[in-house]
């Protein structure tokens, strides 16, 4: 019992005959996500302004960003990525209107078989029950594996903690109810918090019905960030 | 009886790893948090630590409580579903405290354009402007109301 925490508090327990402490939030009966509409992003930056208001998120660093692509005409092995600031200020025009231009919003992907937690050495990110990926920063030695390891570059050392820090999914606004910060500001409803264990939730229709695609699938990580219209060129 | 003849040495070995397991388990008692593996291993108060932070955007329903008369112009124009505080900027400490924290009118000449100045990259069905030749400088809402922005014309609906 004393190896194994886990066995022992579930057999304390079954020993007293009561389920595990629940407040009033129940986690396993969530299954959180999110849906962005690349048809909708306008790359106004709302999302990365909030984000950082709500998260503190350091300067310079990103929980979520938006990156512009351009392609011109049939040059699909030369695509120009960029996202100046974040894209927190918005984009300027890009220099010519030919070609093909859109903006991705990017961010954790809660990943159900995230890489990320797979490599952390001490228990210190993590799979909330509700599929949210989180890192605990009073247990993080600042190793910087999950870094790494993430193959959709959504961590980030921070530079006055020394530990690792993400996406929370504003873990403690969902809990309470709300949505996230930058679906909360989003003007067009490009980003979208998706509860797939709801079955009133409007994604699973919205999946039914939309060319929908999770960044890199051949990873098999279990992405959990939607994108609706999403160009093959997208990495 | 050959066998046990040295088995002293043995024993001496087998107790000096008893007591070192021993006192692993003790430090390791002492060392490994007690929530942690409570929900898998990870800490699991760390659950709740993330939990107890704090908001900085109240979320428009909050808002709706009390401004329903601008809740009310701006779900029937093109803006209903623009949230207040994307606009207006995080205001949960207005929601806590409405007398004292006063919340700051956003600056026309850079809010509007930060969605409607026109870009290329933007999608096709989005409303752009390009606003130094679309307003010869006058400010956006002395035409645009920002709650219900479209400009009726006469006669039409």
């Amino acid at each position: 019992m004393l190896l194994l925490p886990a066995a022992a508090i579930a057999w304390e327990h079954v020993l007293a005959g009561t389920p595990e402490n629940s407040p009033n939030f129940r986690a396993t009966d969530h299954w959180w996500g999110m849906l962005l509409d690349i048809t909708k992003c306008i790359g106004c930056g709302s999302c990365v302004r909030a984000c950082q208001n709500e998260n503190h998120v350091p300067d310079d660093y990103f929980r979520t960003w938006v990156e512009r692509y351009v392609i011109r005409d049939w040059g699909f092995e030369h695509i120009m990525v960029d996202s100046p600031d974040g894209g927190k200020n918005g984009f300027p025009p890009p220099s010519d209107n030919t070609g093909k231009s859109f903006f991705v919003p990017k961010l954790c992907n809660h990943c159900a078989d995230s890489p990320c937690t797979q490599v952390c050495p001490v228990g210190a990110t993590f799979h909330t029950p509700d599929g949210v990926v989180l890192v605990d920063q009073t247990y993080c030695v600042g190793c910087r594996y999950c870094i790494q390891a993430c193959p959709y570059g959504c961590r980030y050392f921070h530079p006055t903690k020394h530990v690792a820090d993400k996406c929370t999914l504003c873990y403690h606004r969902i809990t309470k109810g709300l949505t996230t910060a930058c679906c909360e500001v989003c003007p067009t409803g490009a980003r979208q918090l998706a509860d797939l264990k709801d079955p009133a939730d409007p994604v699973h229709e919205f999946l039914k019905t939309h060319s929908v695609q999770v960044l890199k699938p051949h990873l098999a990580t279990g992405a959990k960030a939607f994108y609706n219209g999403l160009d093959g060129s997208v990495r | 009886m050959i066998a046990f003849k040295n088995a002293e040495h043995l024993i001496r070995l087998a107790a000096a790893f008893a007591i070192a397991f021993v006192l692993f388990l003790i430090v390791r008692g002492f060392l490994v948090p007690k929530s942690f593996g409570e929900y898998g291993h990870y800490r699991g108060d760390a659950l709740q630590e993330i939990m107890a932070q704090p908001i900085s955007y109240a979320g428009h329903e909050t808002c709706e409580g009390c401004h329903n008369d601008i809740f009310d112009v701006k779900k029937a124009g093109r803006h209903a579903r623009v949230a207040c505080e994307s606009c207006h900027g995080p205001l949960q400490k207005h929601a806590e405290d409405p007398a004292t924290v006063k919340p700051q009118l956003p600056t026309v000449a850079t809010l509007c354009v930060r969605c409607h100045e026109s870009n290329h990259s933007k999608p096709m069905d989005f409303p752009q402007v390009h606003s130094a030749d679309h307003s010869s400088g006058l400010a956006c809402n002395t035409c645009h109301q920002p709650h219900s922005p479209r400009i009726e014309e006469k006669g039409k609906k």
